[in-house]
C-alpha cells in the first residue's frame, strides 16, 4: 500500500472508531446534557473521519470514494490504534478512553499542522481547534469523577489502570510512521512522550489519582492486528452497507 | 464589468440564504461562503465548514444549488476549503447583532447575557443544541440562553 494512503488511514481510523464509540452512548448518557456533548464530540470525530476518508480515497485513485472507505473494508484493513475500539462499558471507562486519546491528540494535531503535505496539516488546524475543547471536557470529568464520591474515584481509577496499556501504541514509531516524518509529513511521536506525561499527570494529581505503574503495552493497531472489540463494532457499524450495498438517503 | 456584475448579484442571492441551523443569519454572515468565482458559463462557489462534524454543510451545499439554479445559474461547481479553518472572528458586528436579537450570545472573550446584559451568568454545559453553541443561565435574570463558542 502506498505509505501516506496508510499513514491517513490510520489517523481516519482513529477519528471513525471512537465516533462510532461514542455515538454508542446517544439517547442512553447518564444525563440530557452529556448525551448531548458525546453526541457533539462524536460528530465533529465523523467530521475528521470523513475528511480524512476523503483525502485517503483521492490518494487511492481508484473509483473509490470516502464512504466506502468507511463500510466496506475487513478488519485487518482498519489501522486505529487500539484505544480507540475499547467498549464503552461504563461511563467512566468511556470518559478515562476520550481523555488518553485527547491528551494525545492535543499533542499530535499541533505538530501535524505543520506537516509538508498541505491537505493534512489542513485538516490538523481545523480539529486543532476542536480537540481543545474535547480535552477540556473530558479532563474536567476525570477530575470530578476523581475527585467525587468513594465510588466514582474507585470507578475511574480502574478504568484509567485498566486502559493504561493501550496509551503507549500512540507513542511508538512503525515503519510508516518513520517514512512519513523523514519526508516531513509525519510527526515523531515519540518526542511528545514527555509533554503528554506530564499533561496526564498534572490531572490525574488534580483528580486525586495516581499515574498508573503498569507498564505494558499492547499494539498491532497501526499494522490492522486488532482486540476482540473491533469486529463487533463494525458488525453494527457496517450492517446496512453490507445488506443493502451503495443504499441512499 | 459584465462579470463584476454578476458576482456582485451571486454575493446577494447567497446573503438569502439561511444558515438552516440559525436562520436568522444568513450563509454569508456566517462567513461560510470564502469565494465566488465566475467564468464564462461556469460558477464556483467555494465553501468551508463551521465545524468538522457540522451536519449542516451538505444542506448548505444543495441550497446554494437549489437557490442558483432557480436564478438560472446552471454549471455551479462548488468547492470546499480547509485552510484558513473557520473562525467566529469573520463574523461582523451586525451579524453579532442579530444573533444577539435572536436571544442568542455573540461569540465574544466574555459572555453576557443577551436579554438583561449582565455578565453574572454560569454555564449549563459547553455543548448545546448545535455544535457551535455553548448553555448558560443569566444568574441576574434567571434567562437560560444559548452562546456561540468563540474558535
Amino acid at each position: 500500500m502506498d505509505p501516506l494512503l496508510h499513514y491517513v488511514l490510520i489517523l481516519a481510523d482513529d477519528a471513525l472508531i471512537i465516533a462510532q464509540r461514542l455515538s454508542e452512548w446517544a439517547y442512553k448518557a447518564p444525563f440530557l446534557e452529556e448525551d448531548i456533548a458525546l453526541s457533539n464530540i462524536s460528530l465533529d470525530m465523523f467530521g475528521r473521519a470523513n475528511m480524512l476518508l476523503e483525502y485517503a480515497a483521492k490518494i487511492k485513485g481508484e473509483k473509490t470514494d470516502a464512504d466506502e472507505l468507511a463500510f466496506k473494508r475487513h478488519e485487518r484493513e482498519y489501522y486505529n490504534h487500539l484505544l480507540c475500539e475499547q467498549p464503552n462499558v461504563h461511563f467512566g471507562d468511556t470518559i478515562a478512553r476520550q481523555f488518553l486519546f485527547d491528551s494525545f491528540y492535543i499533542l499530535f494535531l499541533d505538530k501535524l499542522s505543520k506537516s509538508s503535505d498541505k491537505q493534512l496539516a489542513a485538516i490538523a488546524s481545523k480539529s486543532m481547534k476542536e480537540v481543545t475543547y474535547h480535552f477540556r471536557h473530558s479532563s474536567q470529568w476525570v477530575i470530578r469523577l476523581g475527585d467525587g464520591t468513594d465510588e466514582s474515584h474507585e470507578k475511574i481509577k480502574n478504568s484509567i489502570n485498566k486502559l493504561w496499556i493501550f496509551t503507549n501504541e500512540f507513542f511508538m514509531m512503525s515503519n510508516i510512521d518513520k517514512k512519513m516524518q523523514k519526508n516531513k509529513i509525519g510527526v515523531n511521536r515519540e518526542t511528545l512522550k514527555p509533554a503528554w506525561e506530564k499533561n496526564v499527570k498534572k490531572i490525574l494529581m488534580e483528580a486525586k489519582l495516581e499515574i498508573p505503574t503498569n507498564g505494558s503495552t499492547i499494539s498491532g493497531g497501526k499494522e490492522g492486528i486488532h482486540t476482540e472489540h473491533l469486529g463487533h463494532l463494525l458488525s453494527e457499524m457496517q450492517f446496512l452497507q453490507r445488506a443493502l450495498p451503495d443504499a441512499k438517503w | 464589468m459584465v462579470t463584476k456584475l454578476k458576482t456582485t448579484k451571486i454575493w446577494e442571492l447567497l446573503n438569502n440564504i439561511p444558515d438552516p441551523e440559525i436562520p436568522i443569519i444568513s450563509i454569508v454572515d456566517l462567513g461560510v461562503v470564502r469565494d465566488v468565482g465566475h467564468e464564462e458559463n461556469q460558477l464556483t462557489i467555494t465553501i468551508t465548514p463551521t465545524y468538522s462534524g457540522c451536519p449542516a454543510i451538505s444542506f448548505i451545499k444543495e441550497e446554494i444549488k437549489r437557490n442558483l439554479e432557480l436564478e438560472g445559474f446552471k454549471s455551479i461547481q462548488i468547492n470546499t476549503s480547509l485552510s484558513p479553518p473557520w473562525t467566529t472572528d469573520w463574523m461582523n458586528d451586525e451579524t453579532r447583532k442579530k444573533l444577539k436579537e435572536a436571544g442568542i450570545a455573540p461569540p465574544e472573550k466574555y459572555v453576557g447575557c443577551p436579554q438583561c446584559n449582565s455578565r453574572n451568568v454560569d454555564i449549563i454545559s459547553e455543548f448545546g443544541s448545535t455544535a457551535c453553541k455553548a448553555m448558560y443561565k443569566c444568574v441576574d435574570c434567571f434567562e437560560t440562553f444559548e452562546y456561540f463558542k468563540c474558535i
